[in-house]
This record gives C-alpha cells, structure tokens and sequence, in this order.
C-alpha cells in the first residue's frame, strides 16, 4: 500500500466534501445535477483506486455499477425529469447560504470527531475518510432539509447515499456485493416512485414549491 | 545578514523591477494571440513607461498631497513586497522584517492609499472605484489570509522563506489542502489584479472600472508609477503563487548553483502562469460587480476548506 | 529596570488621584472663569497624567504593593493593591489621558449647557474614579469607585442636557450601567464565598467548585461586558459616545472601556485562578459576533462619531476575542501561548486607547469648525484643517490595523495565536477554533473599509457644504494633544519589541509566563515571539526601505525625467458640470456593506415611485437588538408589574387585609 495510493484517496476525499460544499450553495438545479455526476464519477475513481491497491475484484464491479448507475442513469433520468417539469431554479432556500455554509463547517468538524474513535478500528488504508464520509451523510441531509423545492430534495438523498457508499469503501473496502445490488435497486425504484409523486404534487398543486404540501392536513 | 543574502536581494529587486513590465507585456501577447490579435511587441510596456515619465503631470486644483504622494507610496510597497516574496532565493534579508500576514497587511495600505487619493478629487468616479476597490479588497484580504493560513499550518510558520524552504524539500505529495488553497489563491489574485472576471484592465467603459476608476485623474509620472506598481502587484501575487504551491527552482542560502538556475526557472514558470492568465481572462466573461463578493466568498469558503481539509486529513 | 523603594509607586498613584480631585474642586471655586479651567486647570492635569504614567510605568515589573486607605466604613476601610496588571492599566490611563487632557483644554467652549468649572468636577472625579478602579483591592472600594465613575460619566455625557436626546442617551447610559453594576455585585458576592471578607485577598485564596466559578464567571461576563459594549448589552455606546462633547467619548472610549476589561481579565484570571476552557470559548463566540456587528454597523453609518463609536465596539469584541483564546489556553496549560494571546488582548487594549482617542478628537475638531455630525455635510477638510487631517491619518491607519501602524501588530500577534489553537489538545476545539481566525480576519479587512469611508468623505474630496470653507484648523492645545496621541501610536508601532517588554510583567503574573525574547542583539528591531523562522515582523525595516524606496523614486524620476506639474480642473471623463454633490455620500459608501449583509440590519426604506412629483429616497439603519431583546424585555417587564400591580386595590380594607393575612401566616409559622 504505498502512500501514494492514500493521497490519491485523501484527495478523492475531498473532491466529494467540496462538492458538498458547492450542493449546499448551489441554486440551479441544472448545476445540483451536473455536481452530483462529477460526485459519482470522484466516488467511481475512489472505489477504483481501492480496488487496484487492495486487489479486490468485486470494488471494479462495484466501480462500474457505480458509474453506469449514479454518472449517466440518473443524471439522465433527472434532466429528463426537471424538463418534463419546467423548473430551472430553486429560488429561496429556507436559511441563507452563509449560515447553511457556517452549519456545514461545524457539522464536518463534528462527524469528523465523531468518527475518530471508529476510524481508528479500521485497516483500511483510507480511514480519516469516515470521518469525510459521514459529514457528507450530514450536509445532504441538511440540503434535504432546507430546500423548499421537492427536485432538490431528490438530489440531497441521492447524495446521501453517495456519501454511504464511499464511507463503505473507505473503511470496509465495500459491502458485500449483494447488499450493493440491494441498495442500488433500492435507489432506482425510489427514483421511479419519486418521479411519480413530483408529477403527482405538480398535478394537484401546480407548483413543486413543498410548502404547499401543508394544506394536506386535518383543519 | 552577509553578502549573499544583500547580492540575492538586490537581485531580487532588480528582477522584479524589469521582470514585472515583462510579465504585463507577455500576458498581453498571450491574450491578443488567443484572439488571434497581432501582438504587441514584448517590452511594449517599457515603452508606456518611458513614454508617462517624459509627460507632464496634470493634477486637480482641488488635490491633496495625498493624491501626489499616494503613487509613490503605492510604488514602494509594491516594491517591497517583491523583495519579501522569495523569487529566486530564500536568503532574503528583508524576509525578517515581514512574513505572510504583514505582505497582506502591506497589500492592505497600499491600497487604502490608492483609494484615499481616488476620493481625493471629488468626482463621482473616483468615489466609485474607491468604494469597489475597498469591497473586493474586504472579500479578497479574508481569503488570501486562509491561503496564508493554511500554507503556515502545513510549513509551521508564516515566515514565507520557511515556508518555501519546508515545501520544497517534502517528497512529492498530492495535498488536496494545498489544491483548494491554489483554487482560491488564483480567484484571490484574479480579483486583486484587476482581471477578468472581476474588472476587466482594457475597459473604457467608467461605470464597469473598479482599478481603472481608481487612477482615472492621473497623468504623467504618476500614472507612470502606478502602472510599474501594479505589473509589480502581478508578479508579486505570481512570484506568492509560485513560492507557496510550487516552490521548485528556489535557491537555498548558500547554494550558489541554485542561484544561477533560479533565474531560468523564474522565468519558464512565470511563462506558463502568464499564459495560462490570458487564457483565463480569454475564455471567461466579466462579472456583474454584485456578483463579485460572490465570486470572493466561494475564494474565501474554498481557503477555510483547505484548511478544514488540512486538519482532518493532515494533508 | 530597577523598581523604586517600595513605598513611592502606590503612594505616587494616591498623590496624583488626590491631586485630580483638587484640580476638580479648584474648578467648582472658578466655576465660570473658563479661561482659567481650560489653560491652566486641564494642563496641569494633563501634566499629572504623564506623571501618573510615569508611576505605572515603573511598578509594572516591581512586586505589588499594598495600602490601606482609613476612608470608608468603619470597619471596611478601602484597600488599594498595585500590581502589574494595575500598573499596567493605569500606565494606559496616563497615557490616554494626558493627551485627552491637553486637548480638552483647548476645546470647551462656554455656553455649553454645564459651566465650565463644574464640567472640571465631574472630568476630574471620572479620571480619580477610574484610577482607583484600577486599584482595588476589595469588592467594596471596587463599587464605590465604580459608581462614582458611571456617575460622573453620566453628567459628563449630558454636559449639553438642554437637548432631549442626549438626556435621553444619558439615561440608556446609566440604565445599563446599573445593571452591569448589579451582575458585578453578584459577581463579588459568589467569589467571596460565604466568607464574609470581600478583600481580592480573600477571593483570591478560595477555590470555587467549578459550577460556582463559572456563575462567577459568567456574571462577571455580562456585568463587566455591560460597561464594555459586548453584545448584546452593547445598545448605549451609539448613544452615548455621540451625545458626550468629543474629548468626553475619547475618555470613554479609550479608557473606560478598559477599565471593564481590567475587570474581566482580574476576575477571570487572578480571581478565579485557574480557567475552565468553555469560558473561552464563550468568550471567543461574544467577542467575535460583537465584532462582526460592530464593524457591519460602523459601515452603515452616517453621523462620525457614531461610526467611531461601532468601530469601538468592534475593538472590544477583538479584545474579547483574545482575552477567550488566552483563557482556551490558559485552561489547557499552555502558559507560552496563553502569554501570547494576553499580549495581543493587552497590546490592542492600549493601541486603542491611543487611536480611538485621536479619532475622537479630531471629530471634535471638525465639530467645532464646522458644527456638523453628519457625514454627509462634510468633505475636502484637508485644505482647511491639515493639522486635524494628517493627524486623523495616522489614526485611520492604526485602526484599519495596516503596518507599520500600532494596529497591525495586535492584530499580527492576534493572528499568531490563532496559529497555535491546531495545536489544542481537546479535538473539536483544534478544528473549529482556527475558522475563527477567519472571522477576526474578516472583521480586520471591514474595519479598514469602515476607515476609508470615514476619512476619505470627512477630509478628502471636495466640500459638500458652502460654509465648510469657513472651517479653521485646530488650536494650540488640541494640536499638542492630538500630537502626542499620533507620537504614541507611532512609537507603538515602530518598537513593539519594547512594548512587549514592559507588558511581560503582567503575562508572568497572570499565566506565570512572559512571551520568551532571547537576548540577541537587534531585539528592539525585530518581533519574532516565537522564533525568527516561526514568524518575525519588523516595522522599523519596513518603514526605513518603504520610506528608501519612495525617496529613491522621487529622485531619480525628478533627475531621469523631470517634475513639472500643471494644475487644472478634474478630468471626470470630460463631464464638464462636476457639483461637489456629485460625490459619494457615506450612505452610497457603505451601501455594498448593507447589501452584503443585510440580514444583520433593520432597514426601513421609502422608494419613490416613477410617478412621484417630488420623489424622495429615505433608508434608515436601525439596530435589530432592539426589537429582539430590548422591547422584549421591557414588554415583559411591563407585563409583570401589570401583574403585581393588581394587589394595588385602592380599599383600605384590602390593604388592611394583606396585613392581617400576613400576621396569621407568620403565627402559622411560628408554631409551626
């Protein structure tokens, strides 16, 4: 395992924190989809440097379902979608990006803390990633939240789940490749359903603004 | 102090007195070959200078001595910093009287200065270029001191010769701390060099100047000044870039040999990072003036992730 | 330096206090001879100044001394202690106010709502109240001094009470004053821990469980933060500092001010001995988000000396900043790097007494020529008052913390110690308290815009007013004063090695480490805390081959080429009909400011519509913490005695029935 091959990680490592970066700040759509490719092609490159150095030949599987899932389908199927929709722009975000950058700052520091006494288990070659991994975890999930359009939303869950994946690299050198197949068509059929309901919720209330989903309760 | 370090020094200075006017010239001709513009020849800029000192100087009645010392002052701190950067040694005498965080203090005065004297006629676009200068030099100032910051965290010390002489010598690593810290250095440099996008340096159009409004009132050997102080900003910023993110070619003390190649290497990088500026400015547009604190807030959030990076990762 | 025989320092001190109060006393006997108060009464207290200075200066490294004053209660005499962090202060004082002294002396006029003499009562008992601040060595003198110098402040802020709103600042002034002073008190009563002797002696020997020193932290915090200016306690320094006559908010500014921090550095780090580390932290967050808001407002501003007086508050939350890394490490037993963020605190606690001092005086001057505050009636005073316009310069670029100005050296050994909090052993802290530094660095760069705006539209451009060329430069005395303010600024800033010496003192007594200066020769060249590769900064070098280069250029252009100058009308791109109006206003100034950061204020704009006959444009800034924490409170407040105000019935039955149930309850109780 030669240092090298931990730099390229480190540097993979944070390829995808600035990415989760530049999705919290990010207010074209357009953009979100385009960052969240280039977040799948870093973490096809990690999982192949993993690969190579560790010699594991289900990571070069993992890589190319990776690459073929999260680079071109779904990107694709996420262009397709936000035409088919007309939206372009997610206008307002419910705080405003200096203060969602400021969380973002203290949530990687407290993953990452977080994270450090079980990255010191590991035998990976790659284990401050953990820590890296799971602020990505954090800062999706974050984005989830403070997003008032649904497609944004979407994005913000795919990227968790991106941030899982290269956590399970990082530390595990991958899961089991059934439990990958499971969850790669966990994500597939979640985006199809997901679709369904975007068309759905622009059918009933003529916009995808979420905050109109609150007129669905009891009054 | 010995004679070597008095020797590099003053051929630091020399350097950087003819070097900067070359550096603005190249650039120049990159840019005009990009677009397929004949160019102008390479010491063009010598010939500016030349031609603004042979001129009067046509000053306001309504000036200061604020206005009339302003170019000197800028000049000479412009001056100083390229003798505190390590251009072709790190046996620098004046390395001790500054290290990272006072170069940014002096690029800090010297443009309090310049905007103090655009405010010093009284016209409305004096005013403007001093209030543009002032924010993006408020944005930019925050983020090249996270750039500063996380180069001295990764050397131990701000002092930039150590700085030099520590990244030099450490085997060849990709540090991703240093790859963001290069991403928003180079924004930082675009915005405080007055080059697309942030202001564009060939522009006749007042309301879309942010350094030429600042300069608009002078003539002659001020203007002349100004002009040499700002190439001298360039190459200052370019020589930081070089020493900070690739320090290779940079003599030690007493390694005279070094010395001797020093030069040829300045001059291949500056080259490359000359080059690789006009393509920049060729290929991007100019932005909307609002949307430049943007643009120096994503600089300045890109420093504070290197150095994030740098304390999780020690990389 | 060789301390004198023991008893002159804090005797020295005592006369000079006493000599201040005499100085008072001699202007109620002259109660309306100004000419006797101002040339010769504030002189000669400027002289007691110096020599006060000199006093200090000399016990800093001398062992403290103690005396016992027979004022007081019976049995509760004062106590007065000279330590270096006393010595230290009181330096600062001297310092301060020698120059404030001078120029006061030159700047009271007459017809000014207080006489004169009785403006020399309440200035003097301020300077004597504040010096034995500085010197208390119990919680009894402490209030009693403390008291006298809100007391006097306040009458020195209303010195013009014909006008409502200065009565009105007055009152905002005291109000929050006494609740300071109230979390003080409670303050001094958990320190001295049901002993019953209120001595620092005393508080000094208990050791607190960690929950009561950190009560007694946390109130010492907010009351001494009071009269300091931290958020959000910070709402009567705007008001204040503006409606006080200028050498008035220079003393407040730049010296009481100090005497809070005097307080928070005494409690926290004498008092309470050893810190715990989320003190500083808290600290660290108070000190970094009132700084923010202070320069964010100063930016916003359009009358000066409101402006100077945000920048004030900004310097504050600097030096609470510092004063929250020095306790980090201090907690964390780093003695070298808690020394290192105590220097800077202290460095920037007397450069700024210097530089806010001479800004305020020169408003004061520019007030008295042109009788304008706002910023927008000014401009191109630097023709008509050069002596004013250079002076403020220096001032400008001390406080926009630019080398080789007494600013940027605070702000460079501030940042130094920054560099160090990678170094923390507690991992959340390591990481997120160098992103601070990011915040200070901020807050540095803001303050140097703030500063453009307020000399480029006061002193540069042209006059926005006709009068304004009717405006005269400054007398003698405020000139001599304002003088020895720039001195001292410059020699700050040119010998923060020497500065460093004399403050090394106070760190070894408080952390028990001075910031370590190897013996090498050309020491008072260079600044190298740690070591010459770690970091070094050398202002004289700096200065000396800036000052080469430019005198170098100078010549040889003049000897190369030539140095004709012709002087004609601006060139403004050809526009031909250039008006002074056409400048920027300080509104247009920081207007970038405002839409930057614009959720930090409470704008009210009026736009015109395209179909206005007379169109108007009015946008006022207002401070949010009004709304959110002032109104509030007193809303609440109001709510409550509504409340209690309903057992006033106005039936004497009623009243007699309370009575009666009280008597019954007590019986109840008695037996039971």
């Amino acid at each position: 395992m030669s240092p090298l091959t931990g730099q390229v990680i480190n540097l993979f490592a944070s390829v995808l924190l600035l990415i989760a970066f530049a999705m919290l700040a990010q207010r074209r759509i357009v953009t979100l989809i385009n960052l969240f490719a280039i977040q799948g092609l870093a973490l096809v490159g990690s999982t192949l440097t993993v690969a190579w150095a560790t010699g594991q030949h289900h990571l070069y599987w993992s890589a190319g379902i990776t690459f073929v899932l999260k680079v071109v389908a779904l990107p694709l199927i996420l262009h397709r979608l936000i035409r088919r929709l007309n939206v372009k722009w997610d206008i307002e975000t419910l705080i405003n990006i200096p203060t969602m950058m400021l969380v973002g700052i203290v949530l990687v520091v407290f993953a990452f803390n977080l994270a450090l006494p079980i990255s010191q288990f590991s035998q990976s070659i790659a284990r401050a990633t953990l820590g890296i991994a799971l602020a990505c975890v954090l800062m999706s999930f974050l984005m989830m939240i403070t997003r008032s359009k649904a497609v944004p939303q979407v994005i913000g869950f795919l990227a968790m789940e991106n941030g899982l994946f290269f956590a399970a690299t990082s530390a595990t050198y991958g899961m089991p490749m059934v439990v990958e197949l499971g969850i790669a068509l966990d994500v597939l059929v979640g985006m199809v359903i997901l679709g369904v309901f975007m068309f759905q919720i622009r059918e009933q209330f003529d916009s995808l603004d979420i905050h109109h989903l609150e007129q669905l309760k009891e009054d | 102090m010995n004679l070597e370090g008095l020797v590099a020094q003053l051929l630091a200075m020399a350097v950087a007195l003819v070097g900067a006017p070359l550096l603005a010239g190249w650039v120049n001709m990159c840019r005009a070959w990009l677009q397929n513009r004949r160019a102008p020849p390479l010491t063009m800029p010598f010939r500016t200078l030349h031609k603004l000192f042979w001129k009067e100087s046509v000053v306001a009645r309504d000036a200061s001595p604020i206005f009339r010392v302003a170019p000197y002052i800028v000049f000479g701190c412009m001056l100083l910093a390229s003798l505190i950067i390590p251009t072709l040694s790190t046996n620098l005498p004046m390395a001790t009287a500054a290290d990272a965080i006072a170069l940014v203090g002096l690029f800090g005065l010297a443009r309090l200065f310049i905007s103090l004297a655009a405010m010093d006629i009284g016209t409305s676009f004096g005013t403007l270029g001093a209030r543009r200068e002032m924010l993006v030099g408020f944005l930019a100032e925050p983020a090249f001191l996270m750039v500063v910051f996380t180069a001295s965290l990764i050397s131990s010390s701000t002092s930039l010769a150590t700085t030099v002489s520590t990244l030099a010598h450490r085997e060849f690593a990709i540090l991703p701390s240093l790859a963001f810290a290069g991403l928003a250095f180079t924004m930082v440099s675009l915005a405080e060099n007055a080059r697309v996008p942030v202001d564009n340096p060939a522009t006749h159009l007042e309301l879309t100047m942010i350094h030429e409004a600042l300069i608009l009132e002078y003539s002659g050997r001020h203007l002349a000044l100004i002009e040499w102080a700002s190439s001298l900003k360039l190459f200052a910023y370019s020589c930081a870039g070089l020493a900070i993110f690739f320090p290779w070619g940079i003599a030690e003390a007493n390694d005279h040999v070094a010395l001797l190649w020093a030069l040829p290497a300045l001059a291949a990088k500056l080259a490359i990072g000359g080059f690789a500026l006009a393509a920049i400015e060729t290929t991007l547009a100019k932005m909307r003036i609002f949307r430049v604190p943007e643009f120096l807030a994503t600089a300045f959030l890109l420093g504070v992730l290197a150095l994030l990076v740098h304390l999780l990762l020690g990389a | 330096m060789v301390p004198l025989p023991e008893l002159l320092a804090i005797d020295g001190a005592m006369v000079v206090v006493v000599a201040w109060l005499a100085i008072g006393l001699a202007g109620v006997a002259a109660l309306h001879n100004l000419a006797l108060v101002a040339r010769v009464l504030f002189p000669l207290s400027a002289a007691l100044s110096l020599a006060m200075a000199g006093v200090a200066l000399l016990a800093i490294p001398g062992t403290p001394q103690t005396a016992i004053l027979p004022i007081g209660l019976p049995d509760l005499p004062f106590h007065l202690r000279l330590d270096a962090l006393s010595a230290f202060f009181l330096a600062l004082l001297g310092l301060a106010s020698a120059g404030i002294s001078v120029f006061a002396g030159g700047y009271f006029r007459q017809g000014e709502g207080t006489p004169p003499g009785l403006l020399c009562l309440h200035y003097h008992l301020f300077l004597a109240g504040m010096a034995t601040v500085l010197m208390a060595d119990d919680a009894y003198a402490f209030m009693v001094t403390w008291e006298m110098m809100a007391l006097s402040s306040f009458f020195l802020v209303t010195t013009n009470h014909r006008i409502p709103e200065i009565r009105r600042a007055g009152f905002l002034y005291l109000l929050v004053a006494h609740i300071g002073a109230i979390a003080i008190l409670l303050c001094f009563g958990v320190l001295q821990a049901n002993t019953g002797d209120y001595t620092f002696g005393n508080m000094r020997a208990q050791s607190l469980s960690p929950f009561w020193a950190s009560c007694a932290f946390l109130l010492a915090l907010f009351g001494f933060g009071a009269k300091a200016g931290i958020l959000p306690l910070h709402v009567w320094l705007p008001e204040a500092h503006p409606a006080a006559p200028s050498p008035v908010s220079a003393l407040m500014s730049g010296v009481m001010l100090k005497t809070a921090i005097y307080g928070m550095v005494r409690v926290s780090f004498d008092l309470l001995g050893s810190p715990i580390w989320w003190w500083g932290v808290v600290a660290l967050v108070a000190g970094l988000a009132t700084a923010l808001f202070g320069v964010v407002f100063a930016a916003a501003q359009v009358d000066m000396k409101r402006l100077l007086a945000y920048s004030s508050i900004e310097n504050v939350g600097l030096i609470v900043v510092g004063l929250g890394l020095a306790i980090i490490f201090a907690a964390y037993r780093m003695e070298s790097l808690a020394a290192l963020a105590l220097v800077a605190m202290l460095y920037h606690c007397l450069n700024h007494a210097l530089f806010k001092s001479l800004l305020f005086l020169g408003t004061g001057s520019v007030l008295h020529a042109t009788q304008e505050r706002n910023l927008g009636k000014l401009g191109g005073l630097m023709r008509f008052m050069p002596w004013v316009a250079w002076t403020t310069l220096a001032g400008v670029i001390a406080s926009a913390g630019l080398p080789p100005s007494n600013g940027f050296v605070s702000e460079w050994l501030l940042l130094q110690g920054f560099l160090f909090t990678t170094e923390l052993p507690n991992p959340y802290l390591a990481m997120l308290v160098p992103v601070f530094a990011a915040g200070v660095v901020l807050v540095a760069a803001l303050a140097g815009y703030v500063m453009v705006k307020f000399f480029g539209v006061i002193f540069l451009g042209r006059p926005r007013e006709e009068k304004l060329s009717q405006a005269h430069d400054a007398g003698l005395l405020e000139r001599l004063g304002l003088l020895w303010l720039t001195a001292g600024c410059v020699l700050l800033g040119l010998f923060p090695a020497a500065v460093i010496e004399a403050i090394d003192p106070v760190t070894s007594s408080l952390v028990g480490r001075g910031l370590a200066q190897s013996g090498r020769a050309g020491d008072w060249l260079l600044l190298a805390p740690i070591s010459a590769e770690r970091a070094s900064y050398s202002p004289i070098l700096f200065l000396l081959v800036t000052a080469a280069i430019v005198a170098l250029a100078f010549v040889l252009v003049r000897r190369v080429y030539h140095g004709r100058v012709r002087r004609a009308a601006p060139w403004d791109c050809g526009f031909p009909m250039q008006t002074a109006r056409m400048q920027d206003t300080a509104e247009g100034f920081g207007q970038p400011i405002r839409q930057i950061f614009e959720p930090f204020y409470l704008m009210k704009r009026e736009l015109p519509t395209p179909f206005d006959a007379a169109p108007r444009y009015r946008v006022t800034v207002e401070d949010p913490m009004w709304g959110w924490v002032y109104v509030r409170i007193a809303a609440a407040t109001e709510a409550v005695s509504r409340w209690v105000g309903m057992l006033q019935r106005g039936r004497i039955s009623i009243y007699l029935l309370y009575s009666f149930l009280t008597l019954v309850t007590l019986l109840l109780l008695t037996q039971a």
